[in-house]
């Protein structure tokens, strides 16, 4: 009976400071100023300027999540073959770079894209055209890619690990070539970390206001964006909070592709 | 011909491996050059120079921001891991359903967008009427770390042999004593790496810290964040290659420190 009394402090806690908010979102989100009960705030999601953000978010981040799964499935397998040292080793190498400011490694994309910038430098000694990178919705994709590749790869990695090696044996040694382990093996025992990679790159990417801030210049506005300059700017905090709850329902949607998939939580990425 | 195909593939491989690890650090790497650059442009090199490292001590918002940042992350990570550890074994001797639902709400702030968390405490903090500053930001910090925690400790729960704890008791030892002196021990290492994944999301956040800070307070995000139009000092770019630098080192003593015998 004691060990119950444990998860009072944490219960509290959850119901203030997690249940409690997203109800006050959904107050916000469904009253105007003067409290009254309305749709508008969600309806203006349709409005030319809120839809063309939400489907530039939409297109960014479904482009930034399938490369980040093509980048980080075969580099997931690599690592699970190398076996590199332990498997802490690998997470190591990924967690590390968030040791740098968050902000400060995105700005540095800056100085890598810029006109006369270290990538172009390149291209000039090269005596290729310089490109315009910065300010592109490219530059916004790769931002995305580069912020949230460690979550796709982690819980990848995670799941193959714990793939037996057996398992394949078997399959190569009943005569199945690559492809074949590959997409009646391999794919299918790690859906859930594959599904729990998607969510936690591509939720991230559909909401994010700070990349296209530093990489779209001022001109690509994301729904992320919209809805933080109704909270800081804008001061309109009723339509930020219904533009949010129209975010809810991808994320939701996500969490319910997890729970269908991983139900033993064996994708998570830590 | 099989052994040329083996090199092939390992060379493809290792060929992929550098690809990806120099697209995750050449940011690094540029901004560990950036600070050693005498001039603050950011694309123009201006000569070597370790004069910001020298000014990053004297700029008092830097310090400031640097304080509450590490003061926060450290706190919230303690706070979230006590919380986390003991709500961790609560959980995992419940019922399946309760167990269920709460694992679900747990769930929530790492699967939510940071945005959505950001505004909804901040909702909240003003609903119930605590003014933005410090305390919200510690507070909304531990509310993003608990579920880290308890991840890290739930899979080091379940490996735990339940009759060792049982043993301990009915050997006579009070139940808060066999659970430090049996279970505890297993589960440390979950808890430690709950703390340090919790310290780590803690310092590294921006957006939840954006919208539950208030006027007046800075942590190192926010304030760069606020720079970024006027220009970024250059010793900021010194204070985060010594961060990074400091806390490599101590990962890479941990890590790799010759194990002591008896040890596995």
């Amino acid at each position: 009976m004691s060990k119950k009394l444990l998860s009072g402090p944490y219960l509290v806690w959850m119901a203030g400071f997690i249940v409690i908010p997203l109800i006050l979102i959904l107050y916000y989100g469904l009253t105007d100023k003067t409290g009254a009960f309305t749709l508008a705030n969600i309806v203006s999601i349709a409005t030319a300027e809120h839809s063309k953000a939400l489907w530039l978010s939409l297109g960014l981040s479904f482009v930034s999540t399938v490369i980040c799964l093509a980048l980080a499935y075969p580099l997931a397998m690599i690592l699970r073959r190398r076996n590199v040292g332990k498997g802490s080793f690998v997470v190591f190498i990924f967690i590390l770079p968030m040791w740098m400011n968050f902000l400060l490694r995105t700005l540095a994309w800056q100085t890598l894209l810029e006109r006369n910038g270290v990538i172009n430098g390149i291209l000039t000694a090269l005596r290729l055209p310089p490109q315009s990178l910065i300010n592109t919705p490219g530059a916004i994709i790769l931002g995305m890619v580069y912020n949230f590749l460690p979550f796709m790869v982690l819980p990848i990695y995670n799941v193959l690990c714990k793939i037996d090696d057996n398992t394949i044996n078997a399959a190569q040694d009943l005569g199945a070539n690559f492809w074949q382990t590959l997409t009646r093996i391999w794919f299918p025992l790690s859906v859930p970390g594959v599904i729990s990679g998607i969510t936690m790159v591509f939720v991230p990417a559909l909401t994010t206001f700070v990349i296209s801030n530093l990489l779209g210049g001022s001109k690509i506005l994301l729904i992320g964006n919209v809805i933080e300059q109704e909270f800081t700017r804008g001061s309109n905090w009723h339509l930020g909070s219904g533009l949010s709850l129209v975010l809810m329902i991808f994320i939701l949607a996500s969490m319910a592709l997890i729970a269908k998939y991983d139900k033993n939580g064996e994708g998570t990425a830590f | 011909m099989k052994k040329t195909k083996a090199t092939i593939r390992q060379a493809v491989e290792n060929f992929y491996l550098v690809f990806i690890m120099i697209f995750l650090y050449a940011p690094i790497a540029t901004l560990m050059v950036l600070s050693f650059s005498n001039s603050k442009s950011r694309t123009q090199w201006g000569g070597f120079t370790l004069r910001w490292y020298g000014e990053m001590f004297q700029s008092a918002t830097i310090i400031n921001a640097l304080e509450n940042t590490l003061v926060i992350a450290f706190a919230s990570a303690a706070i979230a891991t006590v919380i986390g550890t003991a709500a961790a074994i609560a959980i995992s001797s419940m019922k399946p359903v309760p167990r269920t639902i709460i694992m679900g709400i747990t769930n929530i702030p790492m699967l939510n967008a940071d945005i959505v968390t950001g505004i909804s405490l901040m909702l909240a903090f003003i609903a119930f009427g605590i003014s933005l500053g410090f305390n919200t930001i510690l507070i909304s910090h531990i509310t993003f770390n608990i579920p880290y925690v308890i991840l890290s400790v739930m899979p080091k729960l379940k490996q735990t042999n339940k009759s060792v704890y049982e043993a301990a008791m009915d050997l006579g030892a009070p139940p808060v004593y066999a659970f430090f002196r049996v279970v505890f021990p297993d589960i440390l290492p979950g808890v430690l790496s709950g703390f340090l994944l919790a310290f780590t999301m803690s310092l590294d956040d921006f957006i939840i810290t954006h919208f539950t800070k208030g006027a007046g307070i800075n942590t190192l995000s926010t304030l760069i964040y606020s720079e970024v139009r006027r220009g970024i000092k250059p010793s900021m770019y010194a204070l985060s290659t010594v961060i990074f630098v400091a806390v490599l080192a101590l990962l890479v003593i941990i890590n790799f420190a010759p194990r002591k015998k008896g040890e596995k």
